[in-house]
């Protein structure tokens, strides 16, 4: 195939334009040695029909939902999206448009994110969002950066709760290795499943900056935030919440009921597909007194030469772009197209969608979770209310994913890897996408 | 246009309705019927919310209109020609979005076992091989969201190799010409920053970088072509100096659309480098991401690499996550997925030959467009440029026009402007990308409407200072924006 429409007329016309006798001529100031060196060992280029069956024979080599039963959480969700939203994101003036750098051409981007910044924070109860990063773990490890930012050098000490996503911790750890201000420590999660107050109250003291937790955690567990809140807040230590999945905010209590400092989190589950984790979009959002030290684009109210309301990306001087070194943040292209897609994903649930297909959510993962552990494979992990994903315990786990895989199900994910105190454990989600039929037959085949 | 605002009978705000000033109680476009029990049920009701006060309440062909109305606000490469500096607004084939939603790859879980996602598993080892083929480096990972988390990674690879031969230094050489995400990241990664200025032509000399090296210097960060659009040609001769003291040498590959088939980075003293798969490998800018900014490095680097690794064996593809000396993760899973597969796509359409037809063909477009202009517009340096050409506003200057003023006359004309006010180190830079997807006349077009500006700007400098006219909104003003924040809609307190 070819993107380049220059017919062999219009590059002669073009090479006498510029005074050169060939394409070759553009480029020999190139030392030789590059020059000659660069061919590009690759096969030719082929037909869109055979880019569309190349690409389908890698497609079905993978399990896909829509052939599969997965019973897969743990950070990225399968949830229904209705038809529109991916109209709109496939529109090509937000799909093929740049950052908004140019207001006056821009206001359907500006617009978008402005009312996804107030989404955002309508569902998580926060004062101020900004208008997404990267994802929930580059999200978790910001919000800590931010923390530092706000917090006086005394404190430098981050708490990170051991059933806050692994991943999300590993990211943390990465990005904190090379500021050697910073000492990362964990804290346990008791036997309910969620994090070990007790633990907590030990570890925090005036050189404490902020404290981590999931919200759900990764066991799919609700942790108890007023008494986290109450701690931190007693010991001036910051509390950072971070939400794998917020659809659970349809029903649960947001983040900002409970005057969190900062409330971050994977988007994915607000109208983005799987697609094997990426892109989704990290959300970031905080209190009004926090919103000069937020990494990332802000887009801001304003109104034009003729007093019309229009929109901009706002409080630049925080980012790389003007600040260099001294930045917020180095974020400069993000998930925009994703944050797109969360707001008509948002706006086309609505009030009342929202709150019902949580409640869809909760009534099948509850349900799934109760005939799971009747049978006498499995028992119940942890007794802590969870929202739609959960753990079980079992022997022969190995053995039921295999019996289960032989009947295209993957019944969860086993928790081993991640925590060796957990060696019979998996984690099961369970969405409106896992239909009664569907969980009779993980059932069926747990149980046999 | 203060004619058209006239004539227009809607209420000033009309044309900027949000979500939250549309719908009626009760609305929705969402319904799903089942019968389900209360919450309370299964969660206790202290940890439940009552409702999500204010959230939208639309029908959903009000809510489609809404949306596409606004689509209809922005300039986009499929309705406008976006000649972004260093940005690459190429054309986004329409192939690679529909690859991209095969249920194979966008319905696929992360965590299911790699046995049952062999095909996406294959897909991105053999996407890795073939960026560092393009390049000539040795090793790639996919991992970074986008161009800054690959910097951000490539530090962090130089830092992890340097402490692991002994320290790891303390500062970064940066040009002055540098992306502004080149010090950011450098920070982020717990180094100072050292700027160096590009000489008269406009690229580094090994005699600065020399000034600048010693054995606290970590790394030199270069772009190549440089952000003036000009090949930084004594690259070897700087490698060579910051190898010498210890140093490694990290490209910012924003600008590899100049360069595929035309000259290795791999061959010029890099250690490491990230690519911007959405500018060179055409993935769809999203008005701002998803991107994707793959890694790629040198043997000396390797091991240090994020995990987890993909592996090809008798068996299939597998991840290793057990590296010792790896940085660990950058991110969640495997990176912006469904930006490497249309990626993927790109580079299986295009062959070989067909990306370095990509590059030649960009270099004929950006040169043409100089050689047009330069009667017109100053250049910043009379030098050779490769795949964009950067201007200044001298020459209007004296009728008090500035680059943003010719900026925003060009959206009249229906043009999206070129990069302004960058690179730092050009006074009233104007930085223009034409890409080679774009056609001669396209480009014609846009040359005789800066050529018209040029003219606006000494015959009627008002016009010109007073643009945009005919944009759905005028000049925004930025400084009010600044000064009081208003990020979000909040209900109007008469109505609460």
């Amino acid at each position: 195939m070819s993107y380049t429409p220059h017919t062999e007329g219009d590059k002669n016309q073009m090479l006498d334009a510029i005074g050169a006798r060939g394409i070759e001529d553009l480029f020999r100031h190139i030392p030789e040695k590059f020059r000659s060196t660069a061919k590009i060992d690759l096969p030719d280029g082929i037909s869109e029909l055979a880019v569309q069956q190349r690409l389908a024979a890698l497609a079905a080599k993978n399990a896909a939902a829509n052939d599969w039963e997965l019973y897969l959480g743990g950070g990225i969700y399968h949830h229904f999206i209705p038809s529109a939203v991916d109209a709109i994101i496939s529109r090509s003036e937000f799909s093929t448009s740049y950052t908004p750098y140019q207001p006056e051409v821009s206001q359907g981007t500006l617009q978008v994110l402005f009312e996804y910044q107030t989404l955002i924070c309508q569902l998580t109860g926060m004062e101020v969002s900004n208008a997404g990063v990267y994802d929930g773990a580059s999200a978790s490890a910001e919000a800590i950066l931010m923390s530092r930012r706000i917090q006086p050098p005394t404190r430098r000490r981050v708490l990170v709760s051991r059933a806050l996503h692994p991943q999300y911790r590993a990211v943390i750890a990465t990005y904190l290795r090379n500021l050697t201000d910073l000492t990362l420590e964990e804290i346990a999660f008791d036997g309910s499943g969620a994090t070990d107050l007790g633990h907590v109250k030990r570890q925090l003291n005036e050189r404490t900056m902020c404290m981590l937790v999931g919200y759900p955690n990764f066991f799919g567990v609700i942790e108890n935030l007023a008494p986290l809140h109450e701690l931190c807040e007693n010991a001036g230590a910051q509390l950072i919440t971070a939400t794998t999945e917020p659809l659970a905010f349809g029903v649960l209590k947001p983040p900002g009921a409970f005057s969190v400092d900062i409330a971050v989190g994977e988007g994915q589950s607000l109208g983005v597909p799987m697609a094997l984790g990426g892109p989704g979009f990290g959300f970031f959002a905080t209190q009004r007194k926090f919103m000069r030290n937020l990494p990332g684009r802000l887009v801001g109210e304003t109104v034009d030469s003729e007093g019309r309301r229009g929109y901009v990306l706002t409080l630049a001087t925080r980012e790389q772009h003007i600040r260099r070194e001294k930045a917020t943040s180095n974020i400069c292209t993000s998930q925009t197209l994703c944050t797109t897609a969360a707001t008509v994903y948002m706006a086309f649930l609505g009030r009342s969608g929202m709150r019902r297909l949580a409640e869809v959510n909760v009534a099948r993962a509850h349900e799934t979770y109760r005939r799971l552990i009747e049978g006498e494979k499995l028992e119940g992990c942890f007794p802590a209310p969870f929202f739609n994903e959960f753990v079980v315990r079992g022997k022969h786990l190995d053995e039921i994913m295999r019996l289960c895989s032989e009947r295209r199900i993957v019944p969860g994910i086993p928790l081993a890897k991640w925590y060796p105190e957990l060696p019979d454990c998996l984690l099961v989600c369970v969405t409106e996408m896992n239909d009664r039929e569907g969980i009779d037959r993980l059932v069926r085949a747990v149980s046999n | 246009m203060s004619e058209q605002s006239r004539t227009d009978p809607r209420p000033p705000n009309e044309s900027s309705r949000l979500l939250f000033e549309s719908g009626s109680r009760g609305r929705t476009a969402f319904s799903w019927p089942e019968k389900t029990p209360a919450v309370s049920d299964s969660i206790p009701q202290n940890y439940l919310r009552q409702d999500i006060s204010d959230f939208p309440e639309l029908g959903e062909l009000e809510l489609l209109r809404h949306f596409t109305r606004l689509s209809q606000c922005n300039y986009a490469i499929e309705s406008h020609f976006y000649p972004l500096g260093s940005c690459t607004m190429k054309y986004n084939p329409k192939i690679n979005e529909v690859v991209a939603r095969y249920p194979g790859f966008s319905l696929i879980h992360p965590l299911a076992p790699p046995a049952l996602n062999q095909g996406a598993l294959e897909l991105l080892y053999t996407l890795e091989r073939m960026l560092g083929e393009i390049c000539g480096m040795d090793d790639v990972s996919l991992q970074p969201s986008a161009g800054a988390q690959g910097e951000l990674t490539g530090l962090m690879l130089i830092r992890a190799y340097l402490s692991a031969h002994g320290k790891p230094r303390k500062k970064i050489i940066v040009p002055d010409t540098a992306h502004g995400t080149n010090p950011a990241s450098s920070t982020l990664c717990g180094y100072d920053v050292v700027q160096i200025s590009s000489n008269e032509q406009g690229v580094i000399a090994a005699a600065a970088v020399a000034d600048a090296m010693d054995d606290e210097v970590a790394a030199l960060m270069i772009t190549n072509p440089n952000t003036l659009g000009i090949f930084e040609k004594n690259i070897e001769a700087v490698a060579d100096v910051v190898h010498g003291k210890g140093g490694l040498v990290y490209l910012d590959g924003a600008n590899l659309n100049a360069l595929m088939g035309i000259a290795k980075p791999g061959h010029m003293g890099v250690d490491v480098l990230h690519m911007n798969l959405h500018k060179t490998f055409s993935t769809p800018h999203g008005g701002g991401g998803p991107g994707a900014g793959p890694v790629a490095v040198k043997t000396l680097l390797r091991d240090f690499l994020p995990t987890p690794r993909i592996v090809k064996t008798a068996n299939g593809y597998d991840l290793i996550e057990d590296m010792p000396a790896s940085i660990g993760r950058v991110r969640s899973f495997f990176g912006n997925f469904g930006v490497l597969v249309r990626a993927y796509a790109y580079i299986l359409s295009l062959g070989g030959d067909g990306l370095e037809e990509t590059s030649r063909m960009a270099l004929l477009n950006a040169n043409y467009i100089r050689s047009k202009l330069e009667r017109h517009y100053q250049l910043a340096y009379n030098e050779p440029c490769m795949h964009e050409c950067v201007f200044n506003d001298r020459n209007q200057h004296k009728y008090g026009v500035s680059t943003l003023d010719i900026a925003k006359r060009l959206l009249d004309y229906g043009f999206h402007p070129p990069t302004i006010y960058f690179p730092l180190v050009v006074s009233g830079a104007l930085m223009i990308e034409p890409t080679e997807t774009e056609t001669l006349q396209t480009l014609d077009q846009f040359i005789e409407a800066m050529i018209a500006i040029d003219r606006e700007s000494r015959e009627t400098p008002d016009l010109v200072k007073n643009a945009p006219h005919i944009t759905a909104v005028r000049r925004l003003d930025e400084a009010k924006a600044a000064r009081k924040p208003v990020l979000r809609w909040e209900r109007p307190e008469e109505e609460a």
